[in-house]
């Protein structure tokens, strides 16, 4: 079933949630809803539900509005982030429940309720769980147990709230897995929030940012990844460094030093703010003066794979920090030592206009 | 009143602090803090409570059992188990439904519900009855229409049943409301996000979540409701056989300076006493078992 939501406003107090959201998240697809907490990634979640009522705008079910249709009646599962299990029913009276709570004339016998939730304890793979409590469960199991109750209810769309927010690294990666994998069987459509960028990026087909309110990009997670529309979509999605600077002849002039990098869509003296990925910046040693920007290495992490550098900016650049990953070849070339003076030079550079910029600073700062 | 659960999981804290020699306290002060408490509870406590046995059974078993059958004390422990009967369940249907609204819900004049809730708590008993009785006494506000109706209220049973609802209103309230605050509403909203109405919501999620903090408060209702005093004994008029309680006919008893009837009767409702408390014990501790599994599931 496709949702659609239309303008939809929320308020709490002076607090502006949502502020005029429009997406359409089509039939059988999963979706992420990705930004920092308090950018009303949940709330919107909660209102599609029903959970929530909007202050003003439209959601539609399959084209329909819902607006007046009560939560029980919306069809609609649920995860909550905590799971929200029954404390003191069995799981299998957890999954069973909406099934039990069909009316009458609707409700199937007890073997038909019985079948259906082994099948779907088999499908979550944890039918031997059967008669523990939720109390008796991991973290991991809970999570699962949730999604299997909120499937009974043979649900035409799947919205889940921070599904792994509460759970460990390594439980966290395999359940991604897991779902991703869930919903290519069932191809339910589903929409799940979550403020982990990584998660959002691995396991949707779409991810929606979210940032006070409104939405910042809409894409696949390699477009959004790739072509970040806003500072704030860069800032949000990956580690960054970013320079303040002003678009001078055929490069960026930031301080007293000049990074070549063509700026054709901004006029000359413009100030902008250019930002890249630690692996899109390369160290010098010994460069020309005024070419790329002065730093001094504080700190050589070269424990992975690749090698990371830590650096403070200098001159123009002062008291600002920056991150490059380097191979460990190229790291070993170098032979970078604690405090010794480098320039940075950046291969791909992003730039956007100085005023919008601020909010990617932030988000940035964040991480 | 919350102390069921808490004192339940202080006690394993307590035990692993004393048994560490790093955190153990000398014997002085040891023996020192519990002589203190120890010899307060038998001087205050437990020496009464022997008291009123010894001096009910000090004419023998023959004048205590006159005492207990006598149709004034049977006709007092009736009214007594009426006026808690009645009061029971109308407590329990204010406050779940007073815990729900004030856990579960955002209102207007939530502070003020609550502030109201306690009044009972801080108006003392005897003011309490007479409330009661400006209101529906003769000289009353609604004096006149009640006696034109034929209707009695001071005096008279519904007098008394009325006082002991009011001195008995906050506690199943106030027991619950902090345990449902607790709990929050996720189950609820997954409840009706899986098609149940209110109903079985209330049924099937809210009930089995708090029915250990209920019955700790229908405990406490009860005790409070048999034991009342002040403000029934404002309203009762002390009418033999027909508006005392228990407690009243106690004193009648007594200011007639029949000790040891007055102490047998008493010697019942410290028996009723100590049965609410082997039950209050048993509940705590399953609400306390209860907590403790609950714990587990948040974390």
């Amino acid at each position: 079933m496709s949702i659609q939501v239309r303008n939809i406003r929320k308020q709490f107090g002076a607090f502006t949630a949502l502020d005029d959201i429009s997406l359409d998240f089509p039939t059988g697809e999963l979706v992420a809803l990705l930004g920092p907490s308090g950018c009303g990634k949940t709330t919107l979640l909660r209102i599609i539900a029903g959970l929530e009522q909007a202050d003003g705008g439209q959601v539609l079910l399959d084209g329909e509005d819902a607006s007046d249709t009560h939560v029980r009646d919306r069809q609609v599962g649920f995860v909550f982030q905590h799971y929200a299990l029954f404390r003191h029913m069995t799981v299998f009276d957890n999954v069973a429940f909406g099934i039990r709570m069909k009316p009458r004339r609707e409700r199937p016998s007890e073997k038909q309720i019985a079948d259906k939730v082994h099948e779907l304890l088999n499908l979550v793979q944890l039918d031997w769980l059967a008669d523990r409590f939720p109390s008796q469960l991991s973290g991991g199991q809970r999570q699962r147990i949730a999604l299997a109750r909120a499937l009974a209810v043979e649900p035409r769309v799947l919205l889940l709230d921070e599904p792994f927010g509460a759970l460990d690294a390594k439980v966290r990666k395999e359940l991604r897995r897991w779902l991703r994998k869930l919903h290519d069987d069932l191809h339910i459509t589903s929409i799940f929030v979550t403020h982990d960028q990584e998660e959002a990026l691995e396991v949707a087909d779409r991810v929606v940012l979210m940032n006070h309110g409104h939405v910042e990009q809409i894409g696949t997670p390699e477009e959004v990844y790739r072509h970040p529309a806003t500072p704030f979509v860069y800032g949000f999605l990956g580690a960054v460094n970013f320079f303040h600077g002003r678009v001078e002849g055929e490069g960026l002039r930031v301080g007293d030093d000049h990074l070549l990098h063509a700026a054709d869509d901004f006029g000359q003296g413009a100030e902008v703010i250019a930002f890249a990925r630690p692996h899109e910046l390369d160290i010098a040693v010994g460069a020309d003066a005024n070419q790329g920007i002065p730093a001094r290495v504080s700190r050589v992490l070269s424990f992975g794979v690749t090698a990371r550098v830590e650096l403070d900016g200098l001159n123009g650049a002062t008291g600002q920090h920056f991150e490059v990953e380097l191979t460990r070849e190229r790291a070993a070339e170098l032979a970078l030592e604690e405090g010794q003076a480098v320039r940075l030079l950046p291969s791909r550079l992003s730039i956007f206009e100085q005023g919008h910029a601020a909010n990617a600073a932030a988000a940035g700062a964040r991480k | 009143m919350a102390a069921a659960t808490t004192m339940h999981l202080g006690g394993d804290q307590a035990a692993r602090f004393e048994s560490r020699a790093a955190t153990r306290e000398t014997p002085l002060v040891k023996w020192l803090i519990l002589g203190t408490a120890l010899s307060f509870f038998a001087v205050f406590l437990l020496m009464p409570l022997i008291a009123v046995f010894v001096e009910a059974l000090r004419k023998g078993w023959e004048t205590y059992a006159t005492a207990l059958v006598d149709p004034d004390a049977l006709s007092a422990l009736r009214l007594t188990l009426l006026a808690a009967a009645i009061a029971l369940p109308l407590n329990l249907v204010f406050g779940v439904s007073a815990a729900w609204a004030i856990a579960k819900f955002e209102f207007r004049g939530k502070h003020f519900l609550i502030t109201l809730i306690d009044l009972p708590f801080s108006v003392s008993p005897v003011i309490a009855g007479l409330i009661y009785v400006l209101v529906f006494g003769a000289q009353g506000w609604f004096g006149p229409w009640l006696s034109e109706h034929d209707i009695k209220i001071i005096f008279a049973v519904p007098g008394i049943v009325l006082a002991t609802v009011f001195v008995t209103f906050p506690f199943i309230a106030r027991e619950l409301i902090p345990l449902m605050q607790a709990q929050g509403k996720e189950e609820e909203e997954a409840a009706i996000v899986l098609g149940a109405n209110g109903l079985q919501t209330f049924w099937h999620v809210t009930l089995p979540n708090i029915k250990w903090g209920l019955l700790y408060g229908v405990i406490l209702t009860n005790a409070r409701a048999m034991g009342e005093f002040g403000a029934v004994s404002v309203v009762s008029g002390h009418i033999r056989g027909e508006t005392n309680t228990l407690p009243l006919h106690v004193e009648i008893l007594y200011n007639e300076y029949q000790f040891a009837a007055a102490f047998a009767v008493a010697s019942l409702l410290a028996l009723l006493a100590l049965v609410t408390l082997g039950i209050k014990t048993w509940v705590e501790h399953r609400a306390a078992a209860a907590w403790r599994n609950s714990q587990d599931d948040a974390s």
